[in-house]
């Protein structure tokens, strides 16, 4: 009995002395699921994590796996709805969209107000979070100088980037720098909703802050994935340029602009911002951020050019910030969609981008200069071609690298682009199957009558106009499978497009020779032998090397926007086969819609030129609608409910 | 009468002949209410819930002093306001293309406008610029024409077909002459098409002229070669649009029928 007494006493005496425990120690458990702010910046590695969350959801014009779909998101805010990588590369008459869903892109008559826009709420949820990332980086006491200097540059060169890519697509938007707050006990939002602030104030602060920040980033050439001295620079550049020219051509456009300055630049200003794109650009040309250079590692202009979106080694200097992905991580389906359908990776998906005649033929000839690509002679009659690439003989080595034409090669193997059999009667010998065989007039053995790889009208998948896509294309055995995906980066600034930064602000400032010199090494690079000379250069020039260089890039549309030429180029009026041949390399030549040049093999055993090719010049019938660039386009719509929920929001102009 | 409900009557009926139990009864007279209860919402909730369709029609046409004349579809839009419902948005609507208009509406009290940069014409502006509104009070059907002043107007347009041709000959009267507002004409065209939807973007063939290039903008004549037409038919729709410098929408004559 006193034994058991004890007993109970000392387990009594050790439950109390448990129970001792403060309830305000017991009650605080560190969760294990989450990291408070200290925590989380105390550790370079976790830093860097958040890091990379605040990269991945930059905003891009085209990427390679795609961009949300704005305000489209029924559920989960952080896993939008993505468009298709490939369309987000398609439209603007540039090429045609081989794919049925997809045929919208050249049957609608009109580009909404609301196209190309941000998603406001998507967007400022972001910036907040970037502006949560900055200050809570700026208040952690655990983290090196050095690191928290670097991630603080980080932080504001993806906040500065991101402004960038709103006022491009909405012109002046509320400039939020700092997390707002709201109050739940005044319950009030009105000291919260902020006014758009003007176009040239979202351009300055761009400017600004990666003028501000640039020495605090490294300048290394290998750092590409992550933001460098050199890709604080080059959007600085580009959008000075940016800002620049909506200063100066705005003034085409008078309608286009708000009277408290959200949209328009006054004229006044040009000259300061092409000063400063310049002064940026050849900081970076300079060799102050790093010793960048154009990409010359093979010796054909055109392999050299394809090779430069594909090698991601250190022998690339000439990318400056990409959007990188990995085999095993993060990859993406541009291959799979748009390889050439008869080398096809994953059976029945390819062939979805088919690059236009329209651009195809604003390929100069290595001269210099320009000319449709010769189907008729004189008087009418097809010219005869022995060999089908023939036809693109002598032109910019852009042209292979970034189309792949009618009997190229990839991945060692040739497309196989060919509508049917010219007739000695006129007539024409096709199938409406790919590939599919036939009977010759006069024989009694199939062969086959159509290629591979089209084209044939309407057949999604192969291509529709002739050419297929080259630009990002993927060789890699594997690349273009679903499963896989391709790991080829996604270039968002490179050194050639900061050199026709330099190109063009020298020539606007009158320093046409300087302005001649730095387009003449993008050019040389191209296989262009003659240089231009500073009287060649013109403002025609200067939007055509970009339309090249940088097709499919993600700049027409915002190029054009600027130069206060897309109301001319994308006119509402259909696109003749009069408008393709001529005016060539003009900046407002007409391209509503997307033409093809479809290779015919010849076929009358009693004439020579049996057995050689013809070709034609055909819109796509599926082409029934055309782009029309409103005025109200200049400047995408900011839609009803978010000026509903802040009536400081001016509504755009002309919608 | 159901089973159920004739039990129901019964009992109150003559209690004692037919005797039941009692918790019988009583989950048969819930099951006979719950269903009487979801009969009623049912019934009512169609009332209740749902509003009825709008029945007000407003309609009517852009007019210059009285005269109609064409625009492209769906390019030239107006925008139908009403307040006093929490947030503000525009009803967006666009002109057809003979200038018309129409939309359901609810009986009410709107606001219309046409905005800045919109149509061939220009509508009448706020001392700060923005465009004015016209009050509209819906109380039935109503028609209302639009009073604008076009930069331009296309007079005595004559449209005939001959050897293979459509040949238009008409004038072209300057209507905004003062210098703040005034535009040059960019160029003319003539569009024809097998439906009656003729324009610039929309056509099988189009002839046009510089606005640099007419001589005499009291006689101005186009000619556009009819292309062959598969399947065949003897006649095609036709009009002349004039475009005006920095306008975007171009203003057009009345289509015509043409055979041939």
């Amino acid at each position: 009995m006193k034994k058991l007494f004890l007993s109970i006493t000392i387990i009594a005496l050790l439950l109390g002395n448990a129970g001792c425990k403060k309830d305000s120690d017991f009650l605080d458990v560190k969760p294990i699921s989450l990291l408070p702010n200290e925590v989380a910046f105390s550790d370079p590695a976790l830093v860097l994590s958040i890091l990379g969350d605040l990269y991945n959801r930059q905003l891009d014009f085209s990427s390679l796996d795609g961009r949300p779909i704005p305000e489209s998101n029924t559920g989960d805010p952080n896993n939008p709805d993505i468009e298709a990588g490939w369309r987000t590369f398609s439209d603007f008459g540039e090429s045609f969209p081989s794919e049925n869903g997809s045929y919208f892109l050249v049957r609608n008559t009109s580009w909404g107000y609301g196209e190309w826009r941000v998603d406001w709420s998507r967007s400022y949820r972001y910036i907040r979070e970037l502006n949560l990332f900055i200050q809570r980086d700026s208040a952690s006491t655990a983290l090196t100088a050095a690191d928290k200097t670097r991630f603080m540059a980080e932080g504001r060169f993806l906040r500065a980037n991101y402004y960038f890519e709103m006022v491009k697509r909405m012109g002046g938007v509320p400039l939020v720098t700092s997390p707002q707050t709201y109050d739940e006990g005044k319950g009030e939002v009105v000291s919260l909703q902020t006014p758009r602030a003007k176009e040239s104030d979202i351009y300055d602060f761009v400017i600004n802050e990666m003028e501000a920040i640039k020495n605090q980033l490294p300048s290394d050439v290998n750092t590409k994935s992550r933001a460098t001295k050199a890709a604080a620079l080059a959007v600085k550049s580009r959008a000075a340029l940016y800002a620049a020219s909506i200063a100066k051509y705005g003034a085409n456009t008078p309608q286009v602009s708000l009277p408290g300055g959200e949209v328009g630049i006054p004229a006044s200003r040009a000259t300061a911002y092409y000063t400063t794109a310049l002064a940026a650009a050849k900081e970076i040309i300079d060799g102050n951020a790093g010793a960048y250079k154009l990409y010359q590692s093979l010796p054909d202009p055109a392999e050299n050019f394809a090779a430069l979106f594909l090698d991601k080694s250190s022998v690339n200097q000439e990318a400056i910030w990409i959007e990188d992905f990995r085999v095993g991580g993060r990859t993406h389906g541009y291959t799979t969609n748009d390889q050439p359908y008869s080398i096809s990776d994953e059976g029945g998906d390819a062939g979805r981008i088919n690059p236009s005649l329209n651009l195809v033929e604003n390929f100069e000839k290595l001269d210099g200069t320009f000319a449709p690509l010769p189907t008729t002679d004189g008087s009418g009659n097809p010219i005869y071609y022995t060999n089908q690439e023939d036809i693109f003989a002598g032109r910019d080595g852009r042209l292979r690298g970034t189309v792949l034409v009618p009997n190229s090669l990839f991945k060692g193997k040739r497309v196989d682009i060919w509508a049917g059999y010219q007739l000695a009667d006129g007539s024409i010998l096709s199938s409406d199957e790919a590939g599919s065989l036939k009977k010759l007039p006069g024989t009694n053995t199939d062969i086959q009558v159509v290629g591979k790889d089209g084209p044939i009208s309407g057949l999604e998948f192969r291509t529709q106009s002739g050419f297929y896509i080259r630009k990002y294309l993927d060789p890699t055995v594997g690349s273009g499978r679903r499963g896989r995906g391709s790991d080829v980066a996604y270039i968002r600034y490179r050194y050639a497009e900061v050199l026709l930064n330099a190109a063009e602000a020298a020539f606007e400032l009158g320093q046409t020779a300087i302005a001649a010199g730095y387009m003449n090494q993008v050019r040389a690079r191209a296989g262009l032998t003659t240089p231009l000379t500073s009287t060649d250069l013109s403002f025609d020039r200067i939007v055509h090397e970009r339309r090249v260089e940088l097709a499919f890039e993600g700049h027409i549309l915002f190029d054009y926007k600027r130069w206060r030429i897309a109301h001319i180029v994308w006119d509402g009026a259909q696109t003749s086969l009069a408008d393709l041949g001529t005016n060539i390399g003009k900046a407002t030549q007409r391209s509503t819609q997307p033409w093809g040049l479809w290779p015919y093999k010849y076929y009358n055993p009693a004439s020579p030129n049996n057995g050689k090719w013809l070709y034609k010049e055909v819109k796509p019938p599926v082409v029934t609608g055309f782009d029309f660039f409103r005025f109200g386009n200049y400047y995408s719509q900011i839609n009803d409910a978010i000026i509903a929920a802040n009536p400081k929001l001016v509504r755009q102009p002309n919608q | 009468m159901t089973p159920l409900l004739r039990q129901i009557l019964n009992l109150s009926d003559n209690p004692i002949s037919k005797p039941v139990l009692i918790n019988d009864i009583s989950m048969k007279l819930n099951i006979f209410l719950t269903i009487l209860a979801a009969g009623c919402m049912l019934v009512l909730s169609c009332k209740k819930d749902n509003y009825e369709a709008p029945t007000s029609l407003l309609s009517g046409k852009l007019v210059y002093k009285g005269e109609t004349f064409g625009v492209e579809k769906d390019q030239v839009p107006f925008q139908l306001y009403q307040f006093g419902f929490g947030k503000v948005g525009p009803i967006g609507q666009s002109f057809s293309q003979d200038g018309t208009y129409s939309a359901l509406l609810f009986d009410g009290d709107y606001k219309l406008i046409i905005p800045n940069g919109q149509g061939p014409f220009l509508w009448k502006k706020t001392a700060a610029g923005n465009p004015d509104t016209t009050v509209i009070t819906m109380r039935g059907n109503q028609t209302l024409d639009l009073e604008v002043t076009p930069y331009y107007m296309i007079r005595t347009p004559q449209i005939t077909a001959a050897a293979g041709k459509v040949n238009a000959v008409f004038k072209v009267e300057k209507i905004i002459t003062d210098a703040a507002n005034a535009r040059n004409i960019e160029s003319v065209g003539l569009y024809i098409n097998r439906t009656q939807f003729a324009s610039s973007g929309t056509n099988i063939a189009a002839a046009t002229t510089a606005g640099a290039a007419i001589a005499d903008p009291n006689n101005i004549a186009l000619s556009v070669t009819i292309p062959a037409l598969t399947p065949t038919q003897n006649y095609v729709y036709a009009r002349i649009g004039v475009k005006i410098a920095n306008v975007e929408d171009r203003i057009y004559s009345p289509v015509t029928k043409v055979s041939f």
